[in-house]
C-alpha cells in the first residue's frame, strides 16, 4: 500500500479510499466516538477528518461536541464505519443534551463505577464465594 | 503471508469478528491485507442495544491490531489444505 492503488488493486484492497469524502464514525482505543468526513489516510490508518465531532453517549443521553478538523494516529484506531445516510445514527428513544449536562453525567456515571469497585474492595476480606 | 492467503478464500463469507474491546461484529468479508485489516459488508452488531453508535452503520474498516477472533463458518475451509499450506510454510521457515 505505498502507492496508489491501480485498478487490479481495487478488488481486493482494505483501502480507505472508498470512504474518502464519506461521513463516518471512528472508533478510538480509549473508547471514544468521532464523527466526520475522512478527507486523508494513509497506510498506517492515520486519518484526517474534517468537521469531526465527539459523540459522547451516557445511558440514554448523548452530546455532539465539535472539534473541528482532526489528524488521528492510526494506532488508536479500533474501526472505521461508513455511515448509513438512509438510517438513523442512533435509536430514536436517545435524548440530546448540553455539553455541561453530558459532563455531569459522565462524572456521576465514573462515580458510580468508582463507589461499586471500592464497595466490592471493601467486601473482599468477607471471602464470600 | 499464510493467514493473509487463508482470509483471501473466506472473501464473500459470512464471519463475525470480536475485537478487542468485546465488540462483536458479523458481516461478509469483503477485503483483507497484508496487515490483516478487515473490510466488512451488511455488518451487524451482535449486542446492538449495548452499542447504540453502531446502529447506522452498515459497512467498516476493521485494523487488524485491534482483533482479538474472527469466527468462521465450520465449513468455511478446507480444513487439510490449510493444513499442508502451513506445514510447507513451517518447512521453508
Amino acid at each position: 500500500m505505498s502507492s496508489w492503488a491501480g485498478p487490479e488493486d481495487v478488488f481486493l484492497s482494505t483501502s480507505l479510499a472508498s470512504y474518502l469524502d464519506k461521513k463516518l464514525l471512528v472508533l478510538l482505543r480509549d473508547g471514544r466516538k468521532l464523527l466526520g468526513i475522512l478527507r486523508s489516510f494513509d497506510q498506517f490508518a492515520n486519518a484526517v477528518l474534517e468537521g469531526a465531532c465527539e459523540r459522547v453517549i451516557v445511558g440514554d443521553l448523548y452530546c455532539d461536541i465539535p472539534l473541528g478538523l482532526y489528524v488521528i494516529r492510526g494506532e488508536n484506531v479500533v474501526l472505521i464505519g461508513e455511515l448509513d445516510l438512509e438510517k438513523e445514527e442512533l435509536p430514536a428513544h436517545m435524548i440530546s443534551v448540553s455539553a455541561t449536562e453530558i459532563r455531569r453525567a459522565q462524572k456521576a456515571e465514573r462515580d458510580a463505577t468508582d463507589l461499586k469497585g471500592s464497595m466490592r474492595k471493601r467486601m473482599e476480606f468477607l471471602d464470600l464465594d | 503471508m499464510l493467514f493473509f492467503s487463508y482470509f483471501k478464500e473466506l472473501v464473500g463469507k459470512e464471519v463475525t469478528v470480536e475485537l478487542k474491546n468485546d465488540l462483536e461484529i458479523r458481516g461478509t468479508l469483503h477485503s483483507v491485507d497484508q496487515y490483516l485489516n478487515i473490510k466488512l459488508e451488511n455488518t451487524r452488531v451482535v449486542d446492538q442495544d449495548k452499542y447504540p453508535h453502531m446502529l447506522s452503520v452498515r459497512n467498516c474498516f476493521i485494523r487488524g491490531s485491534v482483533v482479538r477472533y474472527v469466527q468462521l463458518p465450520p465449513d468455511g475451509v478446507d480444513i487439510d489444505i490449510l493444513h499442508d499450506a502451513t506445514r510447507r510454510e513451517a518447512r521453508g521457515a
